[in-house]
């Protein structure tokens, strides 16, 4: 039943993924910012809008999945006067929008604004996301990168201070954390349902990371209850000095309150606070000054007026820096590079919590995972951290982008997850050995961070996507990943093992990741691909040409030896295409 | 009281040069390591030539020579002309120390024109010695000095005569040098070197020998003394041609700028016929910022790089973006790659030669024509042609580099950082396009700091004559024959072979030569053609020619060929960006014409240049250098695989082929390599000691929490 007397079959070209099923298509205008109104024909999937220019010179595509859009409006009146002033208005949650003009007769705009919003809200609508209906293959199962229990062995954990407890495993300690978690040795079980009574929605602090040499580990909770009235818990004191002592070496436990000290002392009023001196007088508290999930929303949105659709041109740093989008990033790399000192070359376990433990607790323990242990480094140990540090214990995916949800002012989204990855590209900016997956890698997952295509960021916890059967009905991003690994490896990767790597959380390295934020801009957009790894590639290639001759002329030059027969090869013609520039 | 140790037994002595003289020195003077704010440091002696001041570590070793050293400017070595501003710290106070010193101070810091900072505490020195190291300092750094004083003439006189080397560098120096370059650029159909100027009877400003269009009679370029006669800088493939001209100044006189009006309308008709191009205008006093303007953004600029130490670091850290837009040093930039654009859009899209004005020709022209001439002429992106276009735009040009420099102290209000403007602006396009460059951004670097290095004559002139009449003057006799100075081009000068290979770009993309067999080497600097864009071939000449004169009639008719100056703001204004986006969506040819991009992100900090002092500013094992690195490493390795692979066929042996050499474990390199002389030895990682300035206008939400729940059970 093919709707406007469209001709699919003819249209072979769009692509579309297995399970992916058409719904409509209309001619409509694209008000490119960069181009002009352009004339095309757009067809609505169940995954994705596409477009496609009439005329050809250029082909104008828009290939969007229906996952990155925020916000449907309609513009302009059935009264409205001005030429193309009539049609839709998209808002994407990938830096850009989309502007359709359509014809006011008819009800094409009626039709076409009501499929979008269908399927662009599943939650909405109580439909399925496009994961549930995505039937690719892969030649990677992405949902076997990640099992706690062999993390934790890699690790080298269970061990004589440190053991695994199942007392999660059906989320009844704690429903945001997952069902397998590591605490001290000397700690009951009993001990940890005391402790998670006087932390926030029972989030009690757990191992992240455990360092090799010092022993000294890096642990997440919430904050406690401590409330107005300062109350007191006598088995989360004692439960943070059984940590302190599991390394034993240092007096005092650090902990760092990843918030501003502001901001801890007003959670008070609401039941929350921090780990008083008084109460807690073997440890040490730091402030990291971050701030909350709104203040990095409101950042990123100014970030997008000066950047799309047109960069700001004249007063492009002030504007940038009135943004504070990368101050905020540069407070992020600093608690992490002063919690990773810390358990580095301060032999000091740490303690990392902020007001619930699932957004900036996120970013610090997996940053400062990242910058001791270089395992994290590498594609799989990437996907591991992801999937250990922000999707096991708790980040709100959901909330945070708001799946498939209409309710685009949500005061729960904030793009914490893509401040997270926006800080791992700086440090691979700083370090372009050092990493073995490439920008690519870091954008793809900021793709499908919205996509919907894949299973991996849908829901708040894990609990959730074990009701949800996530695993058994969707796919992972890690598979698509996997499978085409070269595409996301940086060729200049060095491996290096137990290499602590800080970045210099410094405004004179600090850049705006334009090849993320302003790539929809085609005045902007960076040489690809980069010369310099091209030049590398073929150098490489070079090489190994090289090498494979020189084995087969040694062969052959064996075998001369034995004929003593001299054949003339084209040795000299071989050098003279080998004139490389020193 | 602090233990003063006494200097150690062994005597340390300065390395001088030929020529220099030691002028006076300080013993336990204490150097400071410019580090973490600590006080830690070393006690050497500090003496004062009249070349440079240095600093002889008493403790210092030899056998930790780096990898890039300069030969003739050692680490702790600042030469007269590099030092920027000396200030004396009384009582924890900074005061500028300039003239006549009454009081002395404990502490000397002396901030270099390249970006270094030396802190020296004098408080263990001997009160005659710091008496005199202090005003010897002073006096032969700040002070006005005669031309005739500079270190530049006691080292040609003394040094032994320096021959350089095989230098493929054309000078400019001679009438041949002018017509190979009009051959290379196939300009000879229309304009001509003249010898006008021999004897320098037209101008001293102007060199002995220039091109002008050939109409060009020698009685007018005499008429004004060579002001308001289009002088050529370089033609394009399709025969449009860069030109300058130096103004006329301001004339009260009605009479005379009525004269002056009909000479210029005779000069314009007369270039304006065919085979002439039309022809464009550009007033760069007008389209430009001034030189005051420039001169003030560099000075602010510079300032954000001069850092005491880490709490200075961490303090200017918040504020950075806005405080570098506030110099405006990065806008200048910005505008000045922009204009280089519109030139070579009139050049290259509309066939139209450009004739850039200015009072004397020899600042902003020198920029715009230089640019433009890297942006379309791929031969000046290889190291001599960039080389040869330096000496010929600016050196051989006139640019007054001795009073842009103010390397005399004579004046300030001449001093402007124009060359450095155009180094800027050419490390933009260098960082963008990393293959197009024979040269690295090092090379930039080092060719920055050789601005201050007394033993070249290359940026010690103001102009040709200048030069020509101090070297021919009696007082010169130098004791081994003929009277000569030495070229910055001379690489060896300054870098052994090891260090000069990192002024080699290992990414540069070189042209695919022609058959090697047929180049004779005595003609080698003839050659050069080779490297130009392909042009439209010769066998079309005719028919070109005569499509250019109806395009010419037809434009005539049309009326308007030169209308008073016509800017580039008459032509419609979607032309450059049509130009500029056009290019920019096309795949970049590295041999071709090469368009800078100009938008806010594309315009950055030369980081090498401006940060390499400083310590917090560095990445242990990261920044560029460790890409750079690998590609080194690869291509050591193809190299050796290529030599395996000749001894394979010359000899028939067989070799090991597992015996290849396998990646070099080379040393983890700082980001300040090659300049990492300051390297932290330390892993601690820099953090910020700067405070989170309030976000005023977001109140409301920073005081919010995450999500709001209440969480004490109990008041509920």
């Amino acid at each position: 039943t093919l709707k406007d007397g469209t001709n699919w079959e003819q249209n072979e070209e769009i692509p579309r993924l297995p399970g992916e099923t058409r719904v409509t298509d209309k001619d409509v205008i694209y008000m490119c910012p960069f181009n002009g109104p352009v004339k095309g024909r757009v067809y609505i999937t169940n995954y994705r809008l596409y477009l496609r220019s009439v005329e050809n010179d250029p082909v104008v595509v828009l290939n969007v999945p229906l996952g990155v859009i925020s916000r449907i409006e309609k513009m302009g009146g059935a009264s409205s006067r001005g030429e193309n002033s009539y049609g839709l208005d998209i808002t994407c949650k990938d830096m850009r929008n989309l502007r359709f003009a359509l014809k006011q007769e008819g009800h094409s705009r009626r039709d076409i604004f009501e499929v979008l919003t269908k399927y662009a809200f599943p939650q909405s609508h109580n439909s399925l996301f496009f994961a549930f209906l995505n039937e690719e293959k892969f030649s990677e199962n992405g949902w076997m990168v990640y099992n706690p229990m062999s993390e934790y062995r890699r690790q080298g954990l269970p061990n004589e201070r440190w053991r695994v407890t199942f007392i999660n495993e059906h989320y009844g300690l704690c429903d945001t954390y997952p069902s397998l978690l590591v605490v001290p040795y000397n700690a009951t079980d009993d001990d940890l349902k005391k402790v998670a009574a006087f932390r926030s929605r029972n989030r009690i602090p757990v191992l992240s990371w455990i360092h090799p040499e010092t022993q000294a580990v890096i642990m997440r909770c919430s904050q406690p209850l401590v409330g107005m009235s300062g109350k007191r818990n006598k088995d989360d004191e004692r439960y943070l000095d059984i940590i302190r002592e599991a390394n034993g070496q240092i007096s005092k436990l650090t902990i760092y309150d990843a918030r501003p000290n502001v901001n801890a002392v007003a959670n008070k009023a609401t039941g929350g606070g921090y780990e008083g001196e008084d109460a807690y007088p073997n440890a040490e508290l730091f402030f990291l000054d971050i701030h909350n999930i709104h203040v990095m929303r409101e950042s990123l949105k100014k970030l997008k007026d000066i950047v799309y659709p047109n960069v700001e041109e004249s007063h492009w740093l002030s504007s940038l820096e009135s943004t504070h989008w990368l101050e905020h990033i540069k407070l992020v790399l600093t608690g992490a590079i002063q919690v990773a000192d810390k358990v580095s070359s301060g032999r000091s376990s740490v303690l990392v919590h902020c007001s619930d433990g699932w957004d900036r607790t996120a970013q610090l323990t997996s940053l400062a995972m990242l910058m001791l242990d270089s395992y994290y480094r590498t594609i799989e140990g990437f996907e591991v951290l992801v999937q250990k540090e922000w999707i096991s214990f708790g980040h709100k995916f959901a909330s945070r982008i708001g799946h498939g949800d209409k309710n685009h002012a949500d005061a729960d989204r904030s793009p914490i997850f893509l401040q997270f990855i926006d800080c791992v590209w700086q440090m691979s900016k700083q370090f372009p050995t050092a990493f073995e997956f490439n920008e690519q890698f870091l954008i793809t997952i900021l793709d499908h961070l919205y996509s919907c295509r894949f299973g991996t960021f849908l829901y708040n916890s894990e609990s959730l996507r074990e009701k949800e059967k996530v695993t058994e009905k969707t796919l992972s991003l890690w598979s698509l990943i996997n499978s085409e690994k070269s595409k996301y490896t940086n060729p200049f990767y060095t491996k290096e093992l137990n290499r602590a790597l800080y970045p210099v959380a410094s405004m004179r390295h600090l850049e705006l990741w334009v090849n993320y934020y302003i790539r929809w801009n085609p005045r902007i957009r960076q040489q690809q691909p980069n010369p310099v790894e091209q030049r590398y590639m073929e150098l490489l290639a070079l090489r190994d040409d090289y090498m494979r001759r020189l084995e087969e002329l040694q062969i052959t030059n064996n075998s001369k030896i034995s004929n003593s027969s001299a054949s003339s090869a084209s040795p000299s013609q071989m050098m003279s295409q080998v004139q490389t520039h020193f | 009281e602090i233990h003063i140790r006494e200097p150690t037994e062994k005597e340390v002595n300065p390395h001088l040069l030929p020529g220099e003289l030691l002028l006076c020195e300080a013993s336990t003077v204490y150097k400071y390591i410019q580090e973490d704010g600590s006080n830690r440091g070393t006690y050497g002696k500090l003496v004062c030539t009249n070349f440079k001041i240095a600093f002889l570590d008493d403790s210092a070793s030899d056998d930790n020579e780096p990898q890039f050293k300069n030969k003739i400017v050692g680490e702790n070595d600042i030469t007269l002309q590099c030092v920027d501003q000396i200030y004396g710290v009384y009582d924890e106070k900074k005061k500028l120390l300039t003239g006549q010193l009454r009081k002395y101070p404990e502490k000397l810091i002396i901030y270099c024109k390249d970006l270094r900072v030396f802190q020296f505490c004098l408080r263990y020195t001997k009160e005659e010695e710091v008496k005199r190291i202090v005003s010897g300092i002073v006096h032969h750094s700040q002070t006005p000095k005669l031309l005739k004083r500079l270190f530049l003439f006691s080292y040609a006189s003394a040094a032994p005569n320096n021959i350089d080397g095989r230098n493929q560098t054309v000078m400019f120096d001679t009438l041949e040098d002018w017509r190979d370059e009009l051959e290379r650029t196939k300009g000879t159909v229309k304009y001509k070197a003249v010898t006008t100027n021999e004897g320098y009877k037209v101008s001293e400003k102007l060199p002995l020998y220039f091109v002008v269009p050939i109409c060009i009679s020698e009685e007018s370029i005499l008429k004004y003394e060579g002001r308001g006669i289009p002088i050529w800088c370089w033609s394009c493939h399709n025969g449009a041609a860069l030109l300058k001209m130096s103004a006329f100044p301001k004339e009260q006189d009605d009479s005379t700028s009525q004269m002056q009006k009909a000479f210029l309308d005779g000069i314009y008709k007369t270039i304006s016929k065919p085979p002439y191009e039309l022809l464009k205008m550009d007033d760069l006093s007008s389209s430009l910022p001034s030189l005051q303007d420039i001169q003030t953004a560099y000075t602010r600029f510079k300032q954000l790089f001069l850092i005491d130490n880490c709490t200075d670091f961490w303090a200017t850290d918040v504020k950075w973006f806005s405080l570098l837009e506030s110099t405006n040093w990065l806008e200048i930039i910005r505008r000045v790659l922009k204009k280089a654009i519109e030139v070579a859009e009139c050049l290259e899209r509309q066939h139209t030669n450009v004739l850039l004005i200015e009072e004397s020709a020899t600042d902003l022209c020198c920029v715009i024509s230089s640019l433009v001439q890297v942006m379309m002429d791929s031969y000046s992106r290889t190291k001599s042609g960039f080389q040869s276009l330096i000496q010929k735009e600016w050196v051989i040009g006139g640019h007054g580099f001795l009073d842009r420099c103010n390397h005399l102290h004579k004046s300030e209000k001449e001093e402007a950082p124009v060359f450095l403007l155009l180094l800027n602006c050419v490390w933009q396009l260098v960082q963008q396009y990393p293959p197009a460059f024979e040269f690295t951004e090092t090379y930039l670097t080092v060719l920055s700091d050789s601005l201050y290095v007394p033993i070249f004559s290359t940026f010690f002139f103001n102009s040709q004559h200048q030069k020509d009449t101090n070297t021919s003057g009696e007082s010169l006799k130098t004791q081994s024959g003929p009277f000569r100075f030495l070229t910055v081009w001379d690489w060896s000068v300054q870098f052994d072979p090891k260090a000069q290979a990192f002024l080699n770009n290992p990414l540069y993309a070189e042209k695919p030569r022609p058959d090697k067999s047929q180049r004779k080497s005595t003609r080698f600097k003839h050659q050069r053609q080779l490297s130009l864009p392909l042009t439209q071939t010769k066998s079309s000449t005719k028919r070109g020619f005569f499509r250019e004169e109806t395009d010419h009639l037809i434009k005539n008719i049309l009326g308007k060929r030169i209308g008073k100056l016509i800017n580039s703001s008459d032509e419609p204004p979607n032309s450059f960006r049509e130009f500029y986006d056009s290019w920019h969506s096309k795949p970049v040819d590295y041999h071709g014409l090469l368009l800078p991009r100009i938008n806010g992100p594309d315009i950055k900090v030369w980081a090498q240049r401006y940060l390499r002092w400083i310590p917090e500013a560095q990445l242990h094992g990261g920044g560029t250098i460790a890409t750079a690195a690998k590609i080194l490493d690869l291509m050591e390795q193809v190299q050796s695989l290529q030599v395996k692979m000749d001894e394979e066929h010359s000899q028939a042996i067989s070799g090991d082929v597992h015996s290849v050499p396998m990646l070099r474990k080379s040393p983890r390199l700082s980001s300040l390599f090659p300049f990492a002389l300051l390297q932290r030895q330390s892993v601690k990682p820099a953090l910020p000691t700067s405070t989170w300035k309030d976000l005023e206008d977001e109140d409301d939400l920073v005081k919010r929490d995450d999500e709001f729940v209440d969480l004490s059970g109990d008041m509920s």
